[in-house]
């Protein structure tokens, strides 16, 4: 950013604290400035959005509606079987040709004007080009390839789809660096996906507070009882918080290790030891292919893959305003699944989501926040615990990715 | 004049007297005796119209058996943080699809409103059930219950069961 411009947009809603990245000013959750910057800065500048996954378009003409940021995407197969993503948006008047979540098409043709695009973008043509009875008609230099739909620079990488509004941005590998990579690669290695379905929730609160809730695993191993009590998530599992990227992207890394009792449980408050399931098959999982290894990565700005006990699902957070985001949870196995862990993603996908045994609380949580931080935007967020540094940790009782994130956020916004 | 109602009108009477217990017993969250309205092997599903017009399986609650469902009430009263809310529960449109013997099946609509106690309320969710019913000495019970809901996406959270 241009230091002037800079300057000018950090005196507007206020001034970053002096102590740097151990505060969270509430003015970035509430101010339309700040979301706006956002907007234009991450989902429209130089990175790379989670779009979806292969299998939500198995063949030529599917396509799967999508959003960066506020901006409306669609994802579609053409007919050599490769994906683009294109902006939801015709060329002629910007309405949206896409008007449902997925679907499967021959072409794309506006209904306003009838603009018929094919499943590569290119503008065909439309009704009265040349005018009807000598009358009308589009100018005679019209150029029908200079007005197809936009595109956006796509990957494809082991079945996941990303994509990037800038076309002078970096790689996919270089912008996710290695440790990104090695856990996209972990889900994502090339097996064949199948999906399972959607669920979708308005969380009353700032797409940040979202973000933070996946950098935050001191809270899990406090608020989240189902999680402690059946040792899904416990401060004493084998554990990694990662910060990467300088702050932009982190991995979270922890084990299921089931239902037990030590030094720790004493100082975990919602600890529950006489708590039991009828049917303790909704926290158990089968070992599979991550050992028993859960978490995953936040991939900024928007897009988390996680696994918790045997649901395999990527989070996908699309803001909708300052004060309200859209999350989105994709679900999804494999092709060679066995009956039985097919029934056990769906079992334990009655953690997530909003109505999960775990992420209710969440959901629950964040609207509180975003209330308390509305009402007084010049109060501090204290990110204090585990110190004031920014290295990765083995341990869970940390704030660091979230330390981490906002130092290199400040950076960017000019903050 | 006495006018004596047919097979079918009876047993529409009783349906929605059967969907009106349990609307009444969300809207009074007594989700201690939710479970009794279902079988020992009952299927309980919540899922968006997106999924289930799609043929895909997940859903947002999902119980293959009355234990799961009771587990849901045992987490929602020891474990869950959440806001209160007072519901209320809409159920229109109650009819028989098939009967074959004391099986039946049948649809109803059903509206949700919640309302939290600093805003006005609102439409949590709308959709339908289709649901598998049997006749059983002790009455109506729940074999499999799907709530298929036109909701894009839920309002923040789905606490309640509906």
């Amino acid at each position: 950013m241009d230091p002037a411009e800079a300057q000018s947009f950090a005196a507007r809603p206020g001034r970053w604290p002096e102590e740097g990245h151990t505060r969270i000013p509430s003015w970035i959750y509430t101010d339309p400035e700040i979301f706006r910057r956002e907007m234009d800065v991450f989902f429209a500048g130089k990175t790379w959005n989670y779009v979806g996954l292969d299998c939500e378009v198995p063949e030529p003409g599917c396509y799967k509606r999508q959003w960066i940021g506020t901006r409306p995407v669609v994802m579609v197969r053409n007919q050599a079987g490769e994906i683009n993503v294109f902006e939801n948006r015709c060329a002629h008047r910007q309405a949206q040709i896409c008007w449902q979540n997925t679907g499967r098409v021959k072409d794309f043709t506006c209904p306003y004007h009838q603009w018929n695009y094919s499943l590569d973008g290119r503008l065909v043509g439309m009704p009265f080009r040349r005018g009807q009875r000598g009358q009308g008609g589009m100018p005679a230099d019209f150029d029908l390839n200079a007005h197809g739909l936009a595109r956006l620079r796509t990957v494809n990488r082991g079945g996941m789809v990303w994509a990037s509004f800038a076309h002078d941005g970096p790689s996919f590998e270089a912008y996710c660096g290695p440790e990104v990579l090695a856990e996209i690669d972990h889900v994502f290695s090339g097996r064949e996906l199948v999906l399972m379905g959607y669920s979708r929730q308005l969380i009353p609160a700032n797409w940040k507070t979202y973000l933070e809730n996946l950098k935050d695993p001191y809270h899990a191993t406090l608020l989240h009882t189902f999680y402690i009590t059946f040792g899904l998530w416990r401060a004493d599992s084998e554990s990694a918080c990662i910060p990467t990227e300088g702050g932009k992207h982190s991995v979270m890394i922890s084990h299921n290790r089931g239902k037990k009792v030590t030094e720790t449980t004493s100082e975990m408050n919602r600890f529950r030891g006489d708590f039991q399931l009828l049917d303790m098959e909704t926290v158990t999982p089968v070992r599979e292919f991550n050992e028993s290894r859960v978490g995953g990565a936040w991939i900024f700005p928007a897009a988390q893959i996680g696994i918790q006990a045997n649901s395999l699902k990527v989070r996908h957070v699309i803001p909708r305003s300052p004060g309200e985001h859209e999350l989105v949870f994709t679900y999804f196995g494999f092709a060679d699944d066995s009956e039985d862990l097919k029934r056990l993603r769906l079992k334990h996908a009655n953690l997530l989501g909003p109505a999960g045994f775990v992420s209710m609380d969440d959901s629950e949580m964040l609207k509180q926040v975003q209330e308390g931080a509305a009402g007084y935007p010049e109060s501090l967020g204290v990110i204090e615990m585990g110190g004031k540094d920014l290295e990765p940790t083995d341990y869970m009782v940390t704030e660091v990715m979230i330390r981490a994130f906002y130092a290199w956020y400040r950076e960017q916004m000019g903050l | 004049m006495t006018r004596r109602l047919s097979e079918a009108a009876v047993l529409r009477a009783q349906l929605r007297e059967f969907y009106e217990d349990y609307a009444a017993c969300l809207d009074a969250q007594d989700l201690e005796r939710w479970p009794d309205f279902f079988t020992e092997d009952a299927r309980y599903r919540v899922l968006p119209k997106e999924n289930h017009d799609a043929g895909l399986p997940l859903s947002l609650i999902y119980a293959e058996n009355r234990n799961m469902i009771r587990d849901r009430v045992v987490a929602l009263r020891e474990t869950t943080v959440y806001e209160p809310r007072a519901l209320r529960h809409f159920v229109s449109g109650v009819r028989p699809v098939a009967v074959e013997g004391t099986t039946i099946r049948a649809e109803a609509n059903v509206l949700v409103v919640e309302s939290l106690s600093d805003r006005e309320p609102v439409v949590s969710l709308v959709g339908r059930y289709l649901d598998t019913i049997v006749e059983t000495d002790a009455g109506f019970l729940l074999k499999d219950r799907c709530c298929v809901i036109d909701n894009y996406r839920i309002r923040n959270s789905l606490i309640i069961p509906v």
